[in-house]
């Protein structure tokens, strides 16, 4: 470890709280669907999870060299531009997980470097054409891919396995969904804890105590590795509980299509060279698993809150970053107030989420509208395109921050947000 | 703007194709695993239907072995 400067110093522990942040944001990608349908305990599937985040942080360094290498020109970027885009991911994280809703890290991370950029050096730092077909497209074509696959698959496992049933078909469901979360759960532990590390590289580089062109140093291997799981283990409820029950209710066979399903789509989409957002494929698989199954409902309201948070990550995570690069250039005592201020709105936000806790205790079993009827295939038409239920909005309004059993007693019916 | 669509229309091919392949060839496993089930239950065997769910089984494992490979490399 060479000499650092307090800024260094500050931009490696904020990368490192991003790549924790990470980790429980999206837990809910690779687990959520194993833990509503039952096939994992809560706190194993997390386990697990962490425990394969660690293990893809190590396999490769490919990710974090082309985030470090090239991809921004290191010689105009300063330790403080990274800082302020870290903390621009940050508080989005945050944010949606205090209202529950998936939406991409990376689109975040991206969001945030965009905003710092345009603050320090203007808005010709910012290249639309990437941005349409980086962010915008991949964000509009993950969760029909992902969809599509995952309905026809679902289809596809309700009629050929309408013979199955037994203790065999429930062990098999079972192995089938493990298999598939372990493979998104060593994906993004190569992708996502490679990309904090990517961004700790650039600012040691930027800050001149790495040389040009260096891999990543094993300390920051490690260290982004383990923030990562710890952040997996730690586990985003609200999101989990989301993502595998609120857009929809899932069976094991559901859950299997599903997670098979955004498996297979983020390991071709990266390696057939367009790349798809881990979220979207994964909430796009659920959506598509849940019409797949006869008398089975997409909440489209739920979903409509989603997507609106996709649309909205990248200009808010821009525009925290692009106020925090301006009042970091205010100089040290601007860096400080940033700091701050991502350490006060982070306790802030963490003291709203205890109002109405969510942990592995309750994901599985918060209030439930009531199950979907069986319908025929117009009737399923019907709800896809008709208004939710008084019910389904109700859910609806229970992700955000409706008391549920463990509701801290001093605060009754919290409603914020 | 240049928009990959090739790379767009392979990574939807490949996607629903495989996703549908090994989803069937999974739930072909379980169905056989089942038969085997009932087959026990009333005294018998089925012999082929559990070579069947196990070829099933393994092509889904070279799968996801494929899978890991295409992580790790």
């Amino acid at each position: 470890m060479e000499s650092f400067s307090l800024i260094l110093a500050i931009v490696v522990v904020t990368a490192l709280a991003f790549d924790f942040t990470n980790g429980f944001h999206d837990t809910a990608n690779a687990m959520a669907t194993t833990i509503s349908t039952g096939a994992l305990k809560p706190k194993v599937a997390v386990a697990m999870s962490a425990v394969l985040n660690l293990v893809g942080a190590f396999l490769s360094v490919e990710v974090a060299n082309t985030i470090s290498k090239g991809l921004v020109d290191e010689t105009g970027i300063r330790p403080e531009v990274i800082f302020a885009a870290l903390v621009g991911a940050i508080l989005w994280n945050l944010l949606t997980w205090l209202v529950g809703l998936p939406s991409s890290s990376s689109h975040a991370l991206m969001g945030g470097l965009i905003g710092a950029a345009v603050a320090s050096a203007g808005i010709g730092a910012v290249n639309g054409d990437v941005l349409v077909t980086k962010v915008l497209l991949p964000a509009i074509a993950a969760p029909i891919v992902a969809g599509l696959a995952a309905l026809l698959a679902t289809r596809m496992t309700y009629s050929l396995g309408r013979k199955a049933d037994g203790r065999a078909a429930a062990k098999g469901y079972r192995a089938g969904q493990i298999a598939s979360a372990g493979l998104v759960s060593l994906a993004h532990g190569t992708n996502d804890a490679q990309k904090t590390m990517g961004i700790i590289t650039l600012a040691l580089i930027a800050g001149g105590s790495l040389a040009p062109d260096s891999d990543p140093p094993v300390w920051v291997i490690l260290s982004a590795g383990l923030a990562i799981a710890l952040g997996t283990y730690l586990g985003g409820w609200r999101i989990i509980r989301t993502m595998g029950r609120g857009l929809t209710d899932l069976q094991p066979q559901q859950g299997f299509a599903a997670q098979t399903s955004a498996a297979t789509v983020i390991l071709a989409s990266s390696h057939l060279g367009f790349s798809l957002s881990t979220t979207h494929s994964v909430s796009g698989a659920v959506m598509g698993a849940g019409l797949g199954r006869k008398g089975g409902v997409v909440r489209w309201s739920t979903a409509t809150r989603m997507f609106v948070a996709w649309g909205l990550t990248l200009p808010a995570a821009a525009l925290v970053a692009a106020l925090a690069e301006w009042v970091c250039r205010a100089g040290d005592w601007g860096t400080a107030l940033v700091a701050v201020f991502l350490v006060a709105s982070s306790f802030a936000i963490w003291r709203i989420s205890r109002r109405e806790v969510v942990d592995h205790t309750n994901v599985v079993d918060a209030e439930e509208p009531g199950p979907a009827e069986p319908a025929g295939v117009v009737t399923t038409a019907m709800a896809a395109v008709s208004p939710p239920p008084a019910g389904a909005t109700e859910d609806l309004a229970a992700t955000v921050a409706a008391p549920a059993a463990t509701a801290d007693p001093k605060t009754p019916s919290a409603t914020t947000v | 703007m240049s928009i990959d669509w090739a790379a767009l229309g392979s990574v939807f091919g490949v996607s629903l194709v495989v996703t549908v392949a090994l989803v069937g060839l999974f739930t072909l496993g379980i169905v056989g695993l089942s038969r085997q089930e009932r087959a026990v239950a009333q005294g018998g065997t089925a012999t082929l239907a559990v070579a069947g769910a196990y070829a099933c089984f393994a092509a889904c494992t070279a799968a996801v072995a494929y899978g890991i490979y295409l992580i790790v490399a």
